[in-house]
Formats: structure tokens, C-alpha cells, sequence
């Protein structure tokens, strides 16, 4: 033996966060980074946060004549919009990731799965919450949007279902090979949720089958949330437990996508 | 220092591989496209399931939570983020291993003199050239001062100025220590090893010194030994002096790896010993540096059953 154990610098500072399934740092560094790369792409950020507001303005115009309609239809899409729009981000990027192999590089590191995935779900969020504000505002002001529930409840329903889709995106980016796949994903996986989520006929009138699939598709549950934002003045009981399911979704997804990544 | 055996299931992509090496050491592994180079590396850096076998690396199992550190892997193709700049870049995957503060940045700067990018310190790495681009992936792996480096093909498709640059950074950091597992199908870079395994078809047909390879073979570059001991007809001529020639590798009808002349065997002989019970019948059983001149040409034609000899002409030429 030529030279004799050294214990290097990193192995010391990496070895006291070994206890928890993630390192702080190294997850916000991930998320750092990951912003970082969003950025320097302008032409996504404009996109993503620029396409719920168009479609919110493309329905005000669709629905200015009926009455009501846009009252009714407004607050439901909160939940749906930015579910695709963040899913679509998402598993593309990911799938970068994965298939550039420095998703494979990371986890030589000291890396763990679920600092990858949490620094993806942190600045995804952040992206998330920005276009949440931005909808939220445009339909509450100029758009007009009369909803009984303070104005944050859409706040909430948007991000979660941003972080909904960003979940499924993660997920689905596993069993995607190619970008293609990940983006014939999308009506395979969310435009089902779509169709029985209630928007288009109330779920109590659907068959039973039907209404029994849609309730167990986590869209349906942002849409009612929204609903009943819209619906009633301050926080209701259905309105919270809605919210819980979507959450407790999409940890159990971002849970299930960090198992995917393998070694 | 490590050892390592490697069996794979169904379709054996690596068989039966067993070598150790000494640190501080460049140890150049080479055999043509497709034999199986970058799983064996891949093993080595514990990324790849394997069949069977043990692989040990500087006292640990492959892939252990302790090694993260202190092994380095440069993948075949450049493994870092294009829409990010150089430092950016570094920046991050030394915060990936967990380097705060004054010590990240120390890594980033050393590791950016070391592969000469600063220069493009701050290029997104999208718009840098093939070689600069692979010398980003590189210095991420130099990042952690790693006490071992596995490289896949780092200079292949490389200038040759870039390929003799690196190299030098290559002898440097041996010299300081570092043990460097360089994978490469050009077989003249072997002339810059220390040591060489030789590969193909998933089966090691030679691992010792480099000189030791040219002495039995009685070639004067690598790349006419691998000829010899792939196509033992090729330079019948100099038969008698490798029957002559002591000992330094063998290859038969099986895959038998090389008794090589090793000071280096790994500690954790146990699992490598009892996998294979066939091995005891190979001249094993002498001590390697004794094993005597075999009277035979080691490489006869019907001991080594050979069916891709023709492709195998085609991606190395010999002399």
C-alpha cells in the first residue's frame, strides 16, 4: 500500500446528516440549481406562467355572455390548469435528468433519492406558487371573478394542484423512456381525471361506475375544494378535507417517484 | 487497493473477472467496443447489479455509503447540465458532496485549473466545444479529491493535444495517489499505463504490468500483444521468444484470468476463493511469479476459441 487511508474533507462533512433519508443542504442546493436551469430558459418561464392566465381570459370571453356561467366554471379550473401545465414541465425535465445520466452521476454522490426529488418539488413549487398568485389576482381583478371565499382558497387549490402535477410528472418520468412518452402520458394519466372530475356534468348524475372512478382520481377533489371556495364565505370542513387528500396525493406520489430512482 | 469478481446471469455480459490493483496506480482497461468495459466500471463504481461475485474497493463492498466520496466516475458520455455554466455546474455537484462554504469554492477553482477551463469558467457548458464539455464532466469527478477515479473513454474523440493534457493531469494525480481506472478501445493509450487489463467478450484476457504484457508477448506496443493473445496466428515469428517469456499472463479455452504477479491481493479474499471452486486448477496453485516458462506457445489457436476475430481486426490493426 502506497499511500495510507486519508479521510477526506468531504467524507467528515457528509457523514453527520447520514442519519435522515436527506441532507438539507444538498436538497436546497438541488433546488437551487434546478431554478437555476428553469431560468436560464425564458421562454418556459414565460410559458408557464403566462398559460393559465391566457386560458382564464380565453374562458371570461367564452362565457361573457352567459350569466353566471363564469362564476360557476372559473373557480374549478383553478384546480386543473395549473395540474397540466406543471406536469407537462415537469416530467420532461426530470426525464432530462434521468436519461442524461446525472440523475445516475447524483446518486454515486452522497445524494440521496429524496433530495433530488424534494429540490425538484421546492423549485417547482416556488414556480407553482408564483403562478398561482399571478391567476389568482388576474381572475379576482380585472377578470371580475365573484367567488364568497376569500381569494387565497384559489391561491391553495392552484398550488396543489401545481404540486399535484408535478408529483404525477416525477412519477411518470420513471416509466416514460423518452420525452414523447412522458408528454402521450399526459391524456393517458390527467385528461381522464379531467373528464370526470365533475366539470363538465355534476358527478352525482354520472353512473356509478363513473362517479366511483372520479372518486378516487385526486383532480375531482381539487375541483370540489374550489368549488366550495366559491361557494361559501370562509373556510369550510369539505374544503379542508379536500385539500388534505390532495396533499397527502401527492406526498404519497413524490414518495413513490423517489423509490423509482435507482442506483 | 481492490479485487473483483464479476458473474452475470442469462446472458453474461462480464465473466468470471477477477483482478486486483495496486493504488496509486493508472490502470488502463481496454478491449474493443462493446466487451463490456463500461459494466465492468460500472461494478466497480457499484451502479450495476451483478450475478454474482465481490467487488472490493479500497476496503469496501462496491457502492457503500463510505466510498460515495471518495470514488470518482466519469461516464462515457458527459454527465453534467448544458443550460448551466461551468462553475454553476461545479458549484452545484461539489455542494452534491457536501462541500460548504470556502471549501466548495477551493474544489471549484482546483478542479477548474486542473482541466484548464478557465477560460470558459463562465459558458454554459451547451456551447462548449466536444472536448471542453467532456473536461466539465471530468473535473466534477475531480471535485472530492477522490482516492479513486474511474474513467470511461475520457479522451476518446479527443485533439490530441487536449488527450496529451490530459494525460499529464492524469500522471499527476497518480503521483499523488490517486489510483485511475482509465477504460479506453485505442489501444495506444495503453502505452501510458501502469498496468493494463485486458478485455473482450466479457472475459479479462490479461491484467498485469505493462511491461510485463510486452515481455511475454514479445510485442513492442500493446496493441500488437492483444493481437497476439486474441489471434495467436499473428506474429507467428516471435513465437518462440513468448514461450520463453516468464509467465506474466495466460489466457486458455477458459476464461482464466491472468495470474498476475500481484504484491496487491485484496485482504477480503474470502468470497472470491470460495465463488469459483473451478480456479483452484489453474496455475494458480504455483505462486504466480514462479509459474514456470510454458513449453507450449501460450496462445495456441485451439486454446483460445476465438469466433470475432475478423470484427476484432477491423477496430484494432496490428503491427
Amino acid at each position: 500500500m502506497r499511500t495510507e487511508y486519508r479521510p477526506s474533507v468531504v467524507t467528515r462533512a457528509v457523514r453527520t446528516a447520514r442519519a435522515l433519508p436527506l441532507t438539507p443542504g444538498i436538497t436546497l442546493a438541488t433546488a437551487q440549481r434546478v431554478l437555476q436551469q428553469i431560468v436560464r430558459d425564458r421562454g418556459s418561464v414565460a410559458l408557464m406562467l403566462a398559460i393559465p392566465c391566457m386560458l382564464m381570459v380565453i374562458l371570461k370571453l367564452m362565457f361573457d355572455d352567459a350569466d353566471g356561467a363564469f362564476e360557476r366554471i372559473g373557480p374549478q379550473v383553478f384546480g386543473i390548469f395549473p395540474l397540466i401545465v406543471m406536469y407537462l414541465v415537469a416530467s420532461v425535465s426530470t426525464l432530462r435528468e434521468r436519461t442524461s445520466g446525472t440523475a445516475e452521476r447524483l446518486l454515486t454522490m452522497p445524494v440521496q433519492r429524496l433530495d433530488i426529488v424534494l429540490g425538484y418539488s421546492l423549485a417547482f413549487g416556488f414556480l407553482a406558487l408564483l403562478q398561482a398568485v399571478l391567476a389568482t389576482l388576474l381572475s379576482v381583478g380585472p377578470l371580475g371573478l365573484d367567488i364568497k371565499g376569500p381569494p387565497y382558497l384559489l391561491m391553495i387549490i392552484a398550488m396543489l394542484g401545481a404540486l399535484l402535477g408535478l408529483a404525477l410528472g416525477l412519477l411518470v418520468s420513471a416509466f416514460a423512456r423518452n420525452e414523447f412518452q412522458a408528454v402521450q402520458f399526459l391524456p393517458a394519466g390527467v385528461l381522464p381525471q379531467f373528464l370526470v372530475c365533475g366539470l363538465f356534468v355534476p358527478r352525482e348524475d354520472m353512473s356509478d361506475g363513473l362517479s366511483a372512478v372520479a372518486k378516487v382520481m385526486p383532480m375531482t377533489y381539487a375541483v370540489q375544494a374550489a368549488g366550495e371556495a366559491a361557494r361559501h364565505d370562509g373556510v369550510t370542513g369539505l374544503f379542508v378535507r379536500d385539500a388534505l387528500l390532495i396533499l397527502g396525493c401527492v406526498i404519497v406520489v413524490l414518495l413513490a417517484s423517489a423509490a423509482t430512482l435507482k442506483r | 487497493m481492490y479485487g473483483l469478481r464479476v458473474t452475470r446471469g442469462d446472458r453474461p455480459l462480464l465473466d468470471d473477472i477477477s483482478f486486483a490493483a495496486p493504488r496509486g496506480a493508472i490502470v488502463g482497461l481496454l478491449g474493443p467496443s462493446g466487451c463490456g468495459k463500461t459494466t465492468l466500471l460500472r461494478s466497480v463504481v457499484g451502479i450495476q447489479a451483478c450475478a454474482a461475485g465481490h467487488v472490493q474497493v479500497l476496503g469496501h463492498p462496491a457502492g457503500a455509503a463510505a466510498l460515495e466520496t471518495r470514488v470518482g466516475y466519469v461516464t462515457q458520455a458527459p454527465s453534467v447540465y448544458t443550460d448551466l455554466t461551468v462553475l454553476e455546474n461545479l458549484r452545484y455537484f461539489s455542494a452534491a458532496l457536501g462541500l460548504r462554504g470556502w471549501r466548495r469554492e477551493n474544489a471549484v477553482v482546483r478542479v477548474v485549473k486542473e482541466v484548464d477551463l478557465a477560460d470558459w469558467a463562465d459558458q454554459p457548458v451547451g456551447r462548449l466545444s466536444g472536448g471542453q464539455y467532456s473536461r466539465v464532466s471530468l473535473a466534477v469527478a475531480l471535485l472530492g479529491s477522490p482516492e479513486l477515479l474511474v474513467m470511461d473513454e475520457p479522451t476518446v474523440g479527443l485533439d490530441p493535444l487536449i488527450r496529451q493534457e490530459l494525460w499529464t493531469v492524469f500522471r499527476r494525480l497518480a503521483n499523488e495517489g490517486t489510483t485511475l481506472l482509465v477504460s479506453s478501445h485505442v489501444m495506444d493509450e495503453a502505452d501510458r499505463c501502469d498496468r493494463l487489463l485486458l478485455m473482450r467478450d466479457g472475459r479479462l484476457l490479461a491484467s498485469c504490468e505493462r511491461s510485463e504484457l510486452l515481455a511475454h508477448t514479445g510485442c513492442a506496443s500493446v496493441e500488437g500483444a492483444f493481437m497476439r493473445l486474441v489471434r495467436p496466428g499473428a506474429g507467428a515469428a516471435s513465437g518462440t521468444a513468448s514461450s520463453t517469456a516468464s509467465g506474466a499472463a495466460s489466457a486458455s479455452g477458459r476464461p482464466d484470468p491472468v495470474p498476475v504477479p500481484t504484491d496487491s491481493v485484496p485482504p477480503s479474499s474470502g468470497p472470491e476463493t470460495t465463488s469459483e471452486p473451478a480456479y483452484e486448477s489453474a496455475p494458480a496453485s504455483t505462486p504466480p511469479d514462479t509459474v514456470p516458462p510454458p513449453t507450449q506457445p501460450l496462445f495456441d489457436g485451439g486454446l483460445l476459441p476465438d469466433p470475432h476475430a475478423s470484427f476484432f481486426a477491423s477496430e484494432c490493426r496490428g503491427p
